[in-house]
């Protein structure tokens, strides 16, 4: 029978939760690098036993770790990540040049075919790539060197390269986000990249519909159909039907269409989820009620899924890598929260109940699904 | 021979317990235990000053003989009686945090 493993990142460990297909019965194993925050773990594709997680702190700064049995043992990595040539400036919250400056790796997507390639996307945003299993980074400079980054300015949580979407039908096609670039595509394995931001509108920004400075929260995508990308924006709930060349609201009938993730059915590519927050001064969910939003359509029209979710008096947030779906039939849904839960659904959805409670703030949430 | 007491995390990093003794080379500074320690645990690079610029990360401190070393320069002699081993130089992460 299929097994699943839920890798949660939080701000003070790490944990795993393993469960057989049926998803009722949990074992936690955990804090790994108790102390540490951990962004993000995630494992390869490729090899579910290769897993890679960031590991950082204010004292010790960052530490990438490596396990190569699906997290029972861990090895550390190399933690070289240094910008290529001179570093130049992008701006600063007062709209002042700032030099470009390493603070921690927001996350880790693993190759599709090689688990000793992995993508690591940083802040000060940029993208580096190992292909030797971690021991060695280097920057793919032409990201950090398009002529728009000298005008990029941070998000609330700093100028992070926070999701790197891998095109799994175009080798060397790749989607990167960044709090408050935007979005930028690669269709030559990281060389050259350019803005995809046509259709986004940010009243936050001098130019509402400006090629670059949208706060893009999070963009997924479906693997049997990458052309089709959803994002959740700062405030609006996107969706671009030609690679990101254009974008288009499908924040429809949603409370508020303010949030963080944003994910895509297993087996549905229509299917898509949200988690709507009340404001982006208020980091929590409207009326007190936890609710996972669902759109069978594409967008637009939106159900409230509540069954097994507080429906008063909650006031977490769930953060933008927060979230992740199995590959099983009816597909897992799993979000943890800044209140230390994690919630898993066994079908789609409909009903959710608590994995765990009492974790420090979750910073992340992925799911392998194991034969 | 130096003695060196890591803070707890970067104890569990290094997977050592207690004390590490290091053999350095030449004139016992800062730098150079700072070299000696990374060389025989390649876990703790970047982990105690930056990669590049070799600058002390802001919340590390150096303590030694009941003195602040954390602003002294990197290659002034360590106190005699840490050069010798009498004491150790004690590496500690800041109180910050709550």
């Amino acid at each position: 029978m299929s097994r699943v493993r839920v890798l949660v990142g939080t701000r003070k460990g790490a944990f795993v939760l393993t469960s057989d297909g049926t998803r009722e019965r949990w074992d936690v194993s955990g804090p790994h690098f108790g102390g540490w925050e951990i962004y993000h773990l995630k494992g390869s594709p490729a090899d579910p036993n290769r897993l890679y997680a960031s590991q950082s702190s204010s004292w010790f700064g960052q530490v990438i770790q490596r396990s190569n049995d699906g997290g029972k043992t861990w090895q550390t990595a190399g933690n070289k990540l240094v910008y290529e040539g001179v570093p130049g400036t992008h701006l600063w919250y007062d709209g002042t040049p700032r030099p470009w400056e390493f603070a921690r790796v927001w996350h880790l997507e693993p190759s599709l075919t090689d688990p000793d390639t992995v993508y690591a996307g940083i802040q000060d945003a940029a993208l580096f790539r190992s292909v030797d299993g971690a021991q060695t980074w280097q920057e793919l400079p032409g990201l950090r060197g398009h002529k728009s980054a000298p005008l990029w300015q941070p998000g609330a949580g700093g100028l992070c390269l926070h999701t790197i979407l891998l095109d799994p039908s175009h080798p060397g096609r790749i989607f990167i986000a960044i709090s408050a670039a935007g979005v930028f595509r690669s269709d030559d394995a990281g060389t050259t990249w350019q803005p995809m931001n046509r259709g986004l509108r940010s009243e936050q920004i001098p130019d509402p519909t400006a090629e670059v400075g949208h706060c893009v929260h999070r963009i997924a995508m479906h693997r049997s159909r990458p052309g089709v990308l959803f994002m959740q924006k700062h405030w609006d709930v996107m969706r671009s039907d030609d690679a990101g060349d254009s974008w288009h609201e499908v924040s429809g009938n949603l409370p508020t269409d303010f949030g963080f993730p944003i994910d895509v059915h297993a087996h549905e590519p229509d299917t898509i989820y949200v988690v709507p927050i009340t404001s982006d001064s208020e980091h929590y969910p409207p009326e007190g009620k936890l609710r996972v939003y669902r759109s069978r359509t594409g967008g637009n029209e939106w159900e409230a899924l509540t069954q097994g979710l507080p429906q008063r008096d909650c006031y977490v947030n769930v953060l933008r890598d927060a979230m992740a779906i199995d590959a099983l039939d009816p597909c897992g849904l799993y979000f943890g929260t800044t209140g230390g839960q994690v919630y898993g659904s066994a079908d789609a959805g409909d009903s959710w109940a608590p994995i765990v409670r009492d974790l420090p703030p979750v910073l992340s949430v992925e799911v392998q699904t194991l034969p | 021979m130096i003695r060196v007491v890591l803070p707890t995390h970067l104890r569990t990093l290094a997977r050592v317990n207690g004390e590490v003794e290091l053999d350095v080379e030449g004139p016992a500074t800062l730098r150079a235990v700072l070299d000696a320690l990374e060389a025989r645990y390649p876990m703790l690079h970047g982990t105690i000053r930056d990669h590049s610029t070799q600058q002390r990360r802001a919340f590390v401190r150096f303590f030694a003989c009941e003195q602040d070393l954390s602003h002294a320069s990197p290659d002034a002699p360590l106190p005699d009686a840490v050069a010798t081993g009498t004491e150790p130089l004690l590496i500690v992460g800041a109180m910050a945090g709550g």
